[in-house]
């Protein structure tokens, strides 16, 4: 089912600036999202994610920069022109309207009869999976089901772009997930281009075609979730994006030596000499060695996997593997540790 | 144990219900007992005497009193309180416009109709002035001591009120329902009369009623105002218990205190659904 009867469209920000007195919001934000490409902009609070997702629904306005909307500078258009759907962090649904109202109400606005509105509700509801509860009211919904009808209301008048911003950071655990799959499901169905806001890099990685990382009002990376984590371009978004070990090392000619004697690919972008690999837990293998150089100092269980804390050389490591594997492991015992051999990023110690 | 401690809570406010037993419902109690009895015996004659033609014009100069700057006030106070509301929370005028407002919605009395009385009554310094510069008599025949005065006077302490009550309401109005409605395609007109006004419309219509309530109660500033004649329930009430006119008619005070009591209660009761349902929706 694709609601848009005109097509996905591309989005881009040229140079985008956001000053709030001093402080620079958005530092020169430039980024394409691709036709039907749904794009997450990820990292900490004040990052500029957000401030960048309002400009391009006109709630914000740059201080310099554009907005590019297929191509049309819509910089200067107000938001009830640009043709935009929004689903806001919580609480955006209208209280005074039943879910099927809130959904209708953009198709209203755009002049369609009480009958085709009602129709259109109703299969938008359908979609989200909530037309059974088209007649309660915001109130009587609870928190995920009001995020549902808010989707649907953003989609219901086949907007050029869906934009997100947090849309599941007031739910619970287990309704967030069951949610951020929902959106997925929606968006890949209806096939609109889509800008998602996120500060969970768990969120983030399962639902895009690409991940955004801003840092300090900059895109940091923009890459498909697997690159993203496998080959951070940055410390930053090495640190920010999984859990990231810190190991000396030393680099050169494309290759890093950690651990003492073991030699790895150095991702681009690495020091050259001296410095520190940044190793993900999962790209250490532990094994059981009397003669080893390493100690297990903490086994932390969590179902399929189990942490390793290991001590090497004054240092802490974390390893993740199969829970399976980690029984043979002892609390205080010699270990030996090995690394993958997957490129990583060397920085500065 | 349990009930023990279930009672505990119940202890605590004994001292406001003995408050309300004795200076609202025991007063309520005789008032209803008051107005259907005579010498001591059942009489619906005081109840009866509710419609003769003074009482009814009197009733009716109340609800025109209670009404009309209930209305005026309502429509003001909500102007106002629309314009702090968009005034940051900590900004000077909405911390000063908050505490004016709260200290002359308690004026009234006495003090109100004398500074009324001083700048636009027969002498007063506007009135005089005005004579004076530029040959116009505010004063007139003397509007300010009738019920058209009366409708001024108390609009200076309902404009106020609305501000206090309605400021709640407007405050409640989220700033995502107008980001949602922009995004949706709404223009500010629209965002005003499909979105902000019917959720605002509970409370103003609430707010209207508690202020035709505070009006239709208020007493002092039109005793004050008004030596005159009875022209409002109220007024009529005093004259019951101290003509020395007509003397014996305590308990007709008391049928027109019921029937005063009966409207407000209308009157709150459906103030009390209207919050009800507003309150529901800025949850």
């Amino acid at each position: 089912m694709s609601t848009s009867g005109k097509g996905p469209v591309g989005v881009e920000f040229v140079d985008l600036h956001r000053h709030f007195g001093t402080v620079r919001g958005l530092d020169g934000l430039s980024l394409a999202i691709e036709p039907g490409e749904l794009v997450c902009l990820l990292g900490p609070s004040g990052c500029g994610k957000t401030t960048a997702l309002r400009i391009v629904a006109g709630l914000d306005h740059p201080t310099s920069g554009e907005v590019l909307v297929g191509g049309k500078d819509v910089t200067g258009v107000p938001t009830n022109k640009r043709d935009m759907g929004m689903v806001f962090q919580a609480y955006s649904l209208f209280p005074h309207l039943s879910a099927a109202d809130n959904v209708a109400f953009g198709l209203k606005l755009r002049g369609l009869g009480a009958r085709e509105r009602r129709k259109r509700a109703y299969e938008m509801l359908e979609l989200v999976g909530l037309s059974v509860h088209a007649d309660r009211y915001p109130h009587q919904l609870s928190g995920g089901q009001q995020q549902r009808v808010a989707l649907a209301r953003a989609l219901a008048f086949q907007p050029s772009v869906l934009l997100l911003d947090e849309p599941l950071s007031a739910l619970d655990a287990k309704v967030r997930v069951q949610l951020r799959d929902e959106i997925r499901r929606v968006q890949l169905e209806v096939g609109t281009t889509t800008l998602f806001v996120t500060h969970d890099q768990e969120e983030a990685l399962a639902i895009s075609d690409r991940v955004g990382v801003m840092n300090a009002g900059r895109l940091e990376q923009l890459a498909a979730p697997a690159e993203l984590y496998s080959s951070p371009a940055s410390q930053f978004v090495a640190e920010f994006v999984g859990l990231t070990n810190r190991v000396p090392a030393q680099a050169r000619d494309g290759r890093a030596i950690v651990l003492g004697d073991q030699e790895v690919p150095a991702l681009a972008g690495s020091v050259a000499g001296d410095g520190l690999a940044l190793i993900r837990p999962e790209a250490i293998a532990v094994e059981p060695d009397e003669q080893g150089t390493a100690t297990v100092t903490q086994l932390s269980f969590r179902g399929p996997i189990t942490q390793v804390h290991c001590e090497l050389g004054g240092s802490e490591l974390l390893v993740q593997m199969a829970s399976a594997e980690a029984q043979q492991l002892t609390l205080g015992g010699r270990v030996r540790l090995v690394i993958a051999p997957a490129p990583v990023l060397v920085v500065p110690a | 144990m349990r009930r023990t401690r279930s009672l505990v809570p119940l202890v605590g406010v004994l001292p406001f219900l003995a408050y309300l037993a004795v200076f609202l419902l025991i007063p309520t109690v005789v008032v209803i007992v008051g107005a259907f009895t005579e010498n001591g015996t059942f009489d619906l004659g005081n109840i009866r005497a509710l419609s003769n033609s003074a009482t009814v014009d009197a009733l009716r100069n109340s609800v025109v009193l209670s009404g009309s700057t209930a209305l005026i006030g309502g429509v003001l106070g909500a102007l106002l309180a629309t314009v702090i509301a968009s005034a940051p929370e900590r900004s000077l005028l909405r911390r000063a416009v908050l505490a004016l407002s709260g200290s002359l919605a308690q004026t009234g009395g006495v003090s109100l109709a004398f500074a009324w009385m001083a700048t636009i009554g027969g002498t007063g310094t506007l009135t005089v002035l005005l004579q004076k510069a530029l040959s116009v008599d505010i004063y007139g025949s003397g509007w300010l001591y009738t019920l058209h005065g009366l409708i001024l006077v108390y609009c200076y302490f309902q404009i106020p009120l609305m501000v206090i009550v309605f400021l709640p309401a407007v405050d409640g109005l989220r700033a995502q329902w107008r980001e949602a409605a922009e995004t949706l395609g709404a223009s500010r007109l629209q965002y005003l009369t499909q979105v902000a006004g019917p959720l605002l419309l509970p409370a103003f219509l609430g707010s209207l009623l508690l202020l035709f309530a505070n009006a239709f109660a208020a007493y002092a500033t039109a005793a004050a105002l008004v030596s005159q004649g009875s022209p409002i329930l109220p007024l009529m009430i005093r004259a019951a218990l101290t003509s020395e006119i007509v003397l014996g008619q305590q308990h007709l005070a008391y049928a027109i205190a019921l029937e005063m009591i009966v409207v407000v209660a209308l009157v709150m009761t459906a103030y009390a659904l209207l919050l009800r349902r507003s309150s529901r929706w800025m949850r």
